[in-house]
């Protein structure tokens, strides 16, 4: 296309974006009610709470203050997000994330840890390097402060606030809300180099089908081929990147209040922000799980960056044997590829 | 004990403002902070309305319901109020609130909120009574002395009142039959999950 098409292209779009959001914005205002003799009838006009609330979510006017917000004389919806907030969020924050636990819980119980079936042959492969194992810490610890600092918004009054009283619980809320506010830049970082460098090994492939109908490693008898990544990882990664944008785009607005949003596109964002957060509090609960406590050898992989080989054969043989090939563990007697010893 | 509550008989009101400047010079509330505002509804035309809206003081308060650090109460009277040295700036009450009540002072840049103010029904907060500690957080304790809010006593044309809600109801309730019509007690249902029935 030429200059000026794309130019016509780019203003026809924004002309038809901000007549969508004119419409959104604005208050449709009552009908004038005409009389019998065709003037208007002041009596049969006169502003009703019940049909105003009917025709839009809130009710707004004319102010003498500066501040936009002001108008709003009313908006019933906020009582619908109290009840969202203090009731439904806090039953769906109990159930899916101690659900997760409990479910953690009994897979431990039944199944135990899930055991390098070889047992280990002491000759180690490098899975990550120092790169990827820094923006992987960067992200999982950014989550982990945000994590545990969001909760105390949803549930320190339940939990943490009868313990140590409302004086330092208000306290330790206010360093919470900062550090919360704060730290969102360092998960945005770790999730953008996370994405930068793992894309590429995450897109979904046909071997994916294969492993879980093979029962993803998790039964013994069968066999689950994996690339570097097998198709539970692959899960974890796009969900991450899924729910990570969700809750950043929503968490900025929330930290820029009004900038872009009106108060029914404030309390959205917070719900959004809520409900995707504690999701994903679950999933990498399970992360956690499955990377420390579920699997031996699992865990080195992001603290050292080297796994054992029996390991490797064992979970991630399609990725096994393209490492080998790159890199043959001859030329390295139990040492870490390429690195010189330290 | 009495529940006190605040009714704007909106058709009496004439957007002076009375309300909004008696509320603002009583407490010596901040630039840029508004307790009390008055919004006028279809500007202009025909059957405009105007209704002084400040903190409603509502029943099951889900400002209150929805504080991440639990920093309101509300007292005998029904009278809602909050402490500053408590709140976080967190911004939840004013999602909650259907009246926009909660306002909070710009401490910083970008959304930092400050401490919340909002109307306190002229009845301070938890600091002891009639205190400079008090005035100089939460504004007057007219309560504690006996007397209604500021605004519904200024109000020029006697469309804003408070006190007791039952004295209140039965006040507006006797104006519309007398003169005939009435828009409502705005906000009523909302608040307190009742109407009064006209």
């Amino acid at each position: 296309m030429t200059m000026m098409r794309h130019l016509a292209r780019i203003c026809s779009i924004i002309i038809a974006a901000s007549a969508i959001l004119t419409l959104i914005a604005a208050t449709p205002v009552p009908a004038q009610q005409l009389g019998p003799d065709g003037a208007p009838n002041p009596t049969a006009s006169v502003a009703n709470e019940q049909k105003l609330l009917q025709q839009s979510p809130r009710i707004e006017g004319e102010i003498a203050q500066p501040n936009e917000r002001e108008r709003v004389l009313m908006q019933p919806a906020g009582r619908q997000w109290d009840y969202f907030h203090e009731v439904l969020l806090h039953w769906l924050g109990a159930i899916v994330i101690l659900g997760m636990i409990a479910a953690l819980a009994a897979a431990y119980l039944i199944m135990g840890r899930i055991r390098i079936s070889k047992g280990r042959s002491g000759q180690k492969v490098r899975r990550f390097n120092p790169f990827e194992r820094f923006s992987h810490w960067l992200t999982a610890i950014s989550f982990v402060v945000l994590g545990l600092t969001g909760l105390n918004i949803t549930f320190g009054k339940i939990l943490l606030l009868p313990v140590i009283g409302p004086e330092a619980f208000s306290s330790e809320s206010q360093l919470a809300k900062y550090t919360h506010n704060f730290v969102s830049v360092s998960f945005v970082i770790g999730l953008v180099l996370i994405v930068a460098i793992w894309l590429k090994d995450n897109i979904p492939q046909k071997g994916d089908i294969d492993w879980i109908k093979q029962g993803g490693g998790f039964i013994k008898s069968k066999h689950a081929p994996s690339g570097r990544f097998n198709a539970g990882e692959k899960l974890v990664f796009w969900f991450a990147l899924g729910a990570g944008v969700a809750v950043i785009i929503s968490g900025y607005l929330l930290i820029f209040p009004f900038y872009v949003t009106n108060i029914a596109g404030m309390q959205l964002a917070q719900i959004v922000h809520a409900v995707v957060a504690i999701l994903f509090i679950a999933v990498i609960i399970a992360h956690i799980y499955i990377g420390t406590l579920g699997m031996e050898g699992a865990f080195e992989a992001m603290a050292t960056g080297d796994v054992d080989l029996n390991w490797a054969k064992e979970h991630h043989d399609v990725w096994l044997e393209e490492q080998l090939t790159r890199e043959p563990l001859s030329s390295r007697s139990g040492q870490s590829s390429g690195a010189p010893a330290e | 004990m009495a529940r006190v509550k605040f009714l704007c008989d909106a058709d009496r009101c004439i957007e002076c403002n009375a309300c909004v400047t008696a509320c603002k010079n009583e407490h010596e509330v901040p630039w840029g902070i508004n307790r009390r505002r008055v919004v006028t509804i279809n500007d202009g035309k025909p059957g405009e309305r105007s209704v002084s809206m400040a903190c409603m003081h509502c029943t099951d308060a889900p400002c209150s319901a929805v504080c991440p650090v639990s920093c309101f109460y509300t007292t005998a009277d029904g009278v809602v109020l909050h402490s500053k040295d408590l709140c976080i700036g967190c911004g939840y009450c004013f999602y909650a609130c259907p009246f926009g009540a909660p306002q909070y002072p710009k401490v910083g840049n970008f959304g930092s909120r400050g401490k919340m103010d909002k109307c306190t029904y002229c009845a301070g907060g938890p600091e002891d009574d009639s205190t400079p500690a008090e005035y100089a957080k939460y504004g007057a304790n007219r309560l504690a002395e006996g007397k209604l809010p500021i605004c519904a006593e200024m109000c020029s044309t006697k469309s804003l009142l408070a006190g007791d809600g039952a004295i209140i109801a039965e006040i507006y309730k006797e104006r519309v039959m007398k003169r005939g019509y009435g828009s409502g007690a705005w906000g009523w249902t909302t608040a307190y999950h009742e109407g009064i029935a006209v």
